[in-house]
């Protein structure tokens, strides 16, 4: 399926991947479960492994856990030292577009490509859709109200940098449920889960300030 | 006082126990090693590879001894041991024209180059018991040929395909890798690469009994056994750091393909059209009626009207497995109390409602 | 219970790591998209199929060492299915077992949901033979999946009206259709319809593994589960005229036992735990075992 690049790896000896990919891996994975399934609710994950610039910490976590070679990843900063490390670890295959890619990196949420741009899947296969992976700089503790499943009332919970417009665009992707794109918010690490099916509302000024 | 049964797991733990005793059967007699099945049960093995989608003869005949001879145990055995292997590659296609053939027969030619071949065949044995066996027998000796087989042999569907009267076999546009069944789920439409796998693995006597089907008016097909071939082929892989196939070790397949007639369409002029089957080791009637639901499969894809179970994919497909199929109707042997009981509860609920309403009408009757 | 010695030879709860990344994948998926059947590619598992490979994939792929798991088959945990599960994951995870619900974090389930309210910090874990809702009015997947997608679920809305037109009443009583959150028609799997009002904004989260139709789907927690049903003909549960001759429960499902030839025959819990639980709380039944007198007892 994927061909392994055989471009020379750079000198810079690569950072290791999880200590035990059994147990670190399973663990990693409960809190993600949870992550998605309570909307909103800051998860912090154990067994983080070191991870290459510009991963966060969690991210690089996410991804040892969850692709491999069957999973098209697409960096926003395809970095030669992260695909080096993810080539090594997971043999994902690198997507060329958003629109290729079942896992996606955002480290710079301010010039990301727009929501649709990513896989949204197909009426039929509402599940062939990407998981985007957020990095953003923290949390805060409101600004914007949560509803749906895996809420019992509402959440509340605060993002920050993202872009202007962020949730306009967000309401556009719940607007297309059951298609569209799945989103982890991560900040260190910490992950924070906004599946589809969530309704946001901002109910604070100030969520939107670009950092 | 009522005391609930308790003890699952002894229960569990006895019913191993028994089952051991009565696999090993009389221990007067001495125990069959799984050598002797691999060596004398060689077709018994050949299914069980073939559908436990597993290519190994020592693995299979084990598989037999510990199903005490039940096929479709065994393959389950089998089946439920491979999905923990890893997975080191794909194999390169095999060359069946270069098959080292030791069985080759053609329905359609009296003759042809490279001659037909029978080989080891039931096919004109007369079926009678030979008591002989019953008694231990000196290894028979071989009967050999005057020459030996060329080492290739032309398939008939090729010598067909120089005349432009077989359709060509193209790959598919793009020549997509073909999807591994055996790691991803089924969706329909099912290409026909997908269908093959699927068929593949299917049950013998599924097949048989939808190949038998079509030829009985339940899908409007016209086969001829274009050709049956078996024997060994070279199996290759190419490694990603050499970038060149290497044989890794040979393996017995018996191939069948089908001839049949299609009519033509707008586009496409009447041509001989094919039914594909595959199996490994000696197989030859699976191999046959693959060929033949294979063929009938396509119905859709040559424009062919679709009004028989054969020539329907969910149909066929959803039900070609016998580990699926056996493991779901066996389980109607598991407790099913909780469904039972509220159907039970409805069921008395319905009779009440109607006793009731019968009495109304009866004594409605009585004051008239 | 647990045992630390688990089977060798093979990986950390018998999947290999690429198979539970897989799984784990399609889980998370099914999460974000509430009741809607995500294709898995099922593994073949040394349990038949349709005896709850679909379950024990889902179990495994989400299993660590510090969970408890509790396996129940038709609310008991001793009836021999359910011991064979959990004797396979003792087996291959070492991980400790449980039959007290409470204490369990893990709860793999056939047909079932247990009487004792579950936690946030449970997961229910749903054996399913037959995942598609519609798939008895209509086999085709290719037609069935095309209604999801449209969300057309007239034909199941005609079968319910025809049964009521028919019988005076909704003739399902298991595995009866379910709506998650307002949006996909889902088999919550052959429970009685008297489990179905837990599905309901349950605090935990429910997955569902189907092994051989090689589908897996999810109720987030605290999400909206509706039974289907029609204004005049409200959904409702079945009552039992008889308590629990164990324990006297008048509010838990009951299995009947026959008892003779003659018609004899009692109701008890079929949740084996809650029954267990009561009766040590004191509660009793008709058939309770009679207190041993005070002279026995000297």
């Amino acid at each position: 399926m994927s061909t392994p690049d055989t471009t020379t790896i750079s000198a810079r000896p690569l950072l290791p991947g999880l200590g035990d990919p059994v147990d670190d891996a399973q663990g990693i994975f409960r809190e993600l479960l949870m992550a998605l399934s309570r909307p909103g609710i800051a998860y912090r994950l154990p067994n983080l492994p070191a991870t290459p610039d510009p991963l966060h910490p969690a991210t690089g976590a996410v991804l040892l856990t969850l692709i491999d070679h069957e999973t098209a990843l697409w960096l926003q900063s395809p970095t030669e030292e992260l695909t080096a490390w993810l080539r090594f670890h997971c043999s994902a295959p690198l997507a060329v577009t958003p629109a290729d890619a079942v896992f996606a990196v955002i480290d710079r949420p301010l010039e990301m490509p727009p929501l649709a741009a990513f896989a949204q899947g197909v009426p039929e296969y509402p599940d062939r859709s990407a998981t985007v992976i957020v990095q953003v700089a923290g949390f805060a503790p409101d600004g914007l109200r949560l509803t749906g499943p895996g809420i019992a009332r509402e959440q509340h919970v605060g993002i920050n940098g993202l872009p202007a417009g962020f949730w306009r665009t967000w309401q556009d992707n719940q607007a297309r449920a059951p298609l569209g794109v799945d989103l982890l918010f991560v900040a260190g690490d910490v992950v924070l889960g906004l599946p589809r099916s969530t309704s946001v509302e901002i109910v604070a000024e100030g969520v939107q300030s670009c950092m | 006082m009522y005391v609930a049964v308790k003890g699952g797991e002894n229960a569990i733990l006895n019913s191993h126990e028994l089952l051991a005793t009565a696999r090993r059967g009389d221990a007067g007699i001495p125990e069959i090693t799984p050598l002797q099945i691999r060596e004398q049960l060689r077709l018994a093995v050949a299914r069980v590879m073939s559908e436990g989608s597993l290519y190994d003869e020592d693995l299979a005949a084990l598989a037999l001894k510990q199903a005490a001879g039940d096929q479709i145990e065994a393959i389950f055995l089998l089946r439920a041991y491979r999905t923990t292997l890893p997975r080191f590659g794909y194999s390169v296609p095999v060359d069946t024209s270069r098959m080292a053939l030791q069985r080759r027969i053609s329905a359609a030619f009296k003759d042809l180059p490279g001659g037909q071949v029978l080989g080891p065949t039931y096919d004109y044995t007369q079926r009678l018991l030979d008591f002989s066996l019953v008694e231990m027998q000196p290894a028979p000796i071989p009967p050999l040929a005057a020459e030996p087989l060329p080492d290739s042999m032309p398939r008939v569907t090729d010598l067909l395909g120089h005349e432009g009267l077989m359709e060509a076999e193209l790959p598919a546009h793009g020549d997509p890798a073909p999807a591994d069944l055996s790691r991803e789920p089924l969706s329909f439409p099912a290409d026909r690469a997908t269908r093959l796998q699927n068929l593949a693995r299917g049950d013998e006597g599924f097949l048989l009994a939808m190949g038998y089907s079509t030829q009985r008016g339940y899908a409007n097909s016209h086969p001829f056994a274009g050709e049956i071939r078996m024997g060994d082929v070279a199996l290759e892989i190419i490694p990603e750091e050499l970038g060149f196939a290497v044989c890794i070790g040979e393996i017995t397949l018996t191939e069948c393909q089908m001839i049949n007639q299609f009519a033509g369409s707008r586009t496409v002029p009447p041509q001989f059209t094919r039914g594909y089957g595959l199996a490994f080791g000696e197989a030859e009637r699976k191999a046959m009626a693959m060929a033949l639901v294979d063929r009938s499969l396509r119905a859709s894809e040559l424009g062919e009207e679709m009004k028989s179970p054969a020539q329907q994919q969910e149909f066929v497909l959803s039900h070609s497995d016998n580990v699926e199929a056996s493991g779901f109707v066996q389980h109607l042997k598991l407790p099913h109390y909780v469904d039972f009981q509220s159907e039970l509860e409805l069921l008395r609920k319905m009779r009440a409602k109607r006793a009731k309403v019968g009495a109304g009408e009866t004594a409605l009757e009585e004051t008239v | 219970m647990s045992s630390q010695r688990t089977q060798t030879g093979y990986n950390f709860a018998y999947l290999d790591e690429q198979t539970k990344r897989m799984i784990r994948r399609a889980l998370l998926k099914a999460v974000a998209i509430p009741g809607y059947q995500v294709p898995f590619g099922s593994r073949e598992m040394p349990l038949p199929y349709g005896w709850g490979t679909g379950g024990i994939q889902v179990t495994a792929s989400i299993l660590g060492r510090d969970d408890v798991l509790k396996v129940i088959d038709q609310g008991s945990d001793d009836t021999t299915n359910a011991v064979n599960i959990r004797r396979f994951f003792e087996r291959t995870a070492g991980v400790a077992t449980t039959e007290r619900t409470e204490d369990a974090t893990i709860i793999q389930t056939r047909h079932r949901i247990p009487e004792k309210p579950l936690s946030e910090d449970q997961i229910m874990v749903y054996q399913v033979p037959l995942p598609e809702p519609m798939g008895r009015l209509e086999p085709q997947e290719v037609v069935t999946r095309k209604l999801h997608a449209l969300a057309d679920y007239g034909l199941m809305h005609v079968k319910l009206y025809e049964d009521i037109a028919r019988y005076g009443h909704i003739a399902s009583t298991y595995d009866y259709p379910v709506l998650v959150n307002g949006r996909y028609l889902m088999a919550p799997s052959p429970i009685p319809k008297f489990d179905n009002p837990k599905l309901h904004m349950s605090p935990a989260l429910q997955l569902f593994g189907a092994g051989r139709e090689k589908r897996v789907y999810a109720i987030p927690p605290y999400t909206r589960v509706e039974s289907l049903d029609f204004e005049d003909h409200p959904f409702s549960v079945q009552r039992w005229d008889d308590p629990c001759a164990l324990c006297g429960a008048t509010d838990s499902f009951l299995d009947e036992v026959v008892l003779d030839d003659a018609g004899g025959r009692m109701f008890v819990c079929s949740d084996s735990d809650y029954c267990k639980t009561r009766q040590a709380a004191g509660h009793t039944g008709s058939q309770s075992p009679v207190p041993a007198t005070q002279e026995e007892a000297a």
